[in-house]
């Protein structure tokens, strides 16, 4: 077990390294796509079937592909080699660090490896659904409602209303493509 | 000696059950195996079937498909190879192998190689949930169906991943083509199968068969595709795995005339071959797919007729589909793209949410018990369905669309 962790989270850390330092965009976002494979894989191996799958379905199938139709619909000039470092890649950086001491600081105080051990539930898919729909059920009809309020506006700001001579091409599309991931 | 002996009896007898319909031994052979390759010879013995028949049943489509099309087309199809040409999926096979494989200079070399692996994999892993026949069941998944909607999510990265990596205008118009279609289609194609879900309670594919097996008064086989909701779904779910499988009338990604081939442009020799297989593979696993949700798995049509073995059943359902989908190949013209995602928003999406409403009802009313009550409920649920199909089809055809198409780039 502890080798299978061990090969999965060199899998993420690697390919989330890849994510943010490759020269290429589109090489960037399939580089976070294998992070985001290994992340359900994670999943998997901690006995989440149902989130892992979700994880593949939702950010393998859907927001990848929102990623990368956003680049393709963007850029035009996709031989010239983007610079590693932003304009701003200090003051990320100095973010980043104090994300990471403060979630740092929060494990190890709680002492997670003093604890034992919570029992393993036995989840099955049907009380997932069924916690779903009694006790989560009105933030997941917020959500609902949120989603399909987005994808409403963006229909809304992608179509056409007057004569089509006249509106911008390919700004239209981009949100047209939009409008149908926020939809998926 | 004595152990590879036991073993060997072992492989034979288990190829006996399976082949006779009755549950297998293979735990007792595992069990008697050395305790380090015990989980190999397990994953093996599950996977090598799924390995050896799909590709296997790729290679007499290919035969049956160009045969179909020939006749269709008033024309002989292959007839050189062998007896009636059916030695021709080996000789394409060859050619195939030994052909050149042709890597564009401007290419991108990494992501060229890789699009054809990741495209096959997931296609290969969505057979792994599909219930074959009574004992015959790979992975019986709780999450079985999200599985396969989700292996079949992953392979539109793999298409997207061809036509960038080409580095060619054609592949990647065709690439984005495919890709959208493929999203709006599989938006109906998950809903109509979410009423099979919301009927049996379960998303594990071995339970929906279960839920559909038996037969009312011996002859009426208890499939979903028999009540209204399940037909419109049956319905839905094939047009959308038609668009999902790039299949004709729906092939507007590969559109050799306009296209030429999409993303498949840059792809020569067994790359090429093996993204013909994953087409082929996406298409067998749809047409198992809709055979277990709607058509009753492996369930035989009549109770007379359940003797036959169980796989038998599931591959003539599955064999009769792909014939189908021959069938409409050889007759419905293509659609031009606009006509294509038109009719997944405007007409698929609103009929799978009407039929997810539908289902609901049909739910609902299973408490209704009087004389009659299951032809009411029958007639009652159709006309829930009918009514607003022949409203939204008038209202799409009256909405101008078969107008002269305005060009935006050309003129």
């Amino acid at each position: 077990m502890q080798a299978i962790f061990a090969i999965i989270a060199a899998l993420i850390v690697v390919s989330a390294i890849g994510a943010i330092s490759f020269r290429n965009l589109v090489h960037c976002a399939l580089s976070l796509v294998v992070t985001f494979c290994g992340v359900a894989a994670l999943y998997l191996q901690l006995g989440a079937p149902f989130a892992g799958w979700v994880q593949v379905l939702v950010y393998v199938g859907a927001v990848a592909i929102l990623i990368v139709f956003a680049i393709l619909l963007t850029r035009s000039d996709e031989n010239k080699p983007e610079p590693i470092f932003g304009n701003n890649w200090k003051a990320g950086g100095v973010i980043g660090l104090l994300l990471f001491s403060v979630m740092v600081y929060a494990i190890t105080r709680d002492g997670l490896d003093s604890t034992p051990l919570p029992a393993k539930p036995e989840l099955t898919v049907r009380e997932i659904g069924v916690d779903l729909m009694t006790q989560y059920v009105i933030p997941l009809e917020t959500m609902a409602l949120l989603l399909t309020t987005a994808a409403i506006g963006a229909v809304i700001i992608a179509i056409r209303l007057c004569n089509p001579e006249s509106s911008a091409d390919s700004d239209t599309h981009a949100k047209a493509a939009g409008s149908v991931e926020a939809t998926h | 000696m004595d152990t590879l002996i036991h073993i060997f009896s072992g492989i034979v007898t288990l190829l006996w059950r399976v082949v006779t319909d009755q549950p297998d031994q293979k735990a007792e052979l595992l069990q008697a195996l050395p305790q380090a390759i015990s989980p190999l010879v397990n994953v093996i013995l599950s996977i090598s079937p799924i390995l050896m028949i799909f590709p296997g049943l790729f290679a007499l489509t290919t035969w049956l498909e160009r045969k179909g099309l020939g006749r269709i087309q008033n024309r002989l199809g292959p007839n050189r190879t062998g007896p009636f040409g059916l030695f021709q999926p080996v000789a394409d096979g060859l050619k195939m192998l030994t052909k050149e494989d042709i890597i564009p200079r401007n290419a991108d070399q990494v992501i060229h190689f890789l699009a054809p692996i990741t495209l096959v994999i997931p296609t290969f892993l969505g057979f792994a949930v599909l219930p074959m026949g009574r004992h015959l069941v790979p992975l019986n998944m709780d999450a079985g169906l999200l599985f396969f909607f989700a292996m079949g999510a992953s392979t539109e990265l793999s298409i997207f991943m061809a036509g960038w990596g080409s580095r060619n205008k054609y592949s990647l118009v065709g690439a984005m083509r495919a890709i959208s279609q493929m999203i709006s289609y599989e938006i109906p194609l998950i809903i109509s199968s979410v009423t099979v879900v919301m009927l049996t309670g379960s998303l594990s594919l071995v339970n929906i068969v279960a839920h559909q097996s038996g037969w009312l008064g011996g002859i009426i086989p208890r499939w979903n595709v028999l009540t209204p909701w399940g037909f419109a779904g049956f319905v839905l779910f094939l047009i959308a795995s038609l668009a999902e499988a790039n299949r004709s009338p729906f092939d507007i990604p590969e559109a050799e005339s306009e296209l030429i081939a999409g993303h498949l442009t840059e792809y020569s020799g067994f790359k090429y071959a093996l993204f013909f297989l994953a087409e082929y593979l996406g298409l067998f696993a749809m047409a198992g797919l809709s055979t277990t949700l709607f058509l009753g798995g492996w369930n035989a049509p009549f109770e007379f007729l359940d003797f036959v073995p169980s796989y038998i059943w599931f591959f003539s359902k599955l064999v009769g589909l792909v014939l189908l989908f021959i069938w409409i190949r050889g007759t419905v013209p293509r659609l031009r793209v606009d006509q294509l995602l038109n009719f997944a928003w405007k007409f698929m999406l609103p009929m799978a949410l009407i039929n997810l409403v539908v289902a609901a009802i049909w739910h609902y009313t299973s408490v209704w018990v009087f004389p009659a009550s299951l032809i009411l409920r029958w007639l009652f649920c159709a006309a829930l369905i009918l009514i607003p199909y022949f409203a939204l089809g008038k209202f799409i055809s009256n909405a101008g669309h078969f107008a002269p198409r305005t060009y935006r780039y050309a003129e």
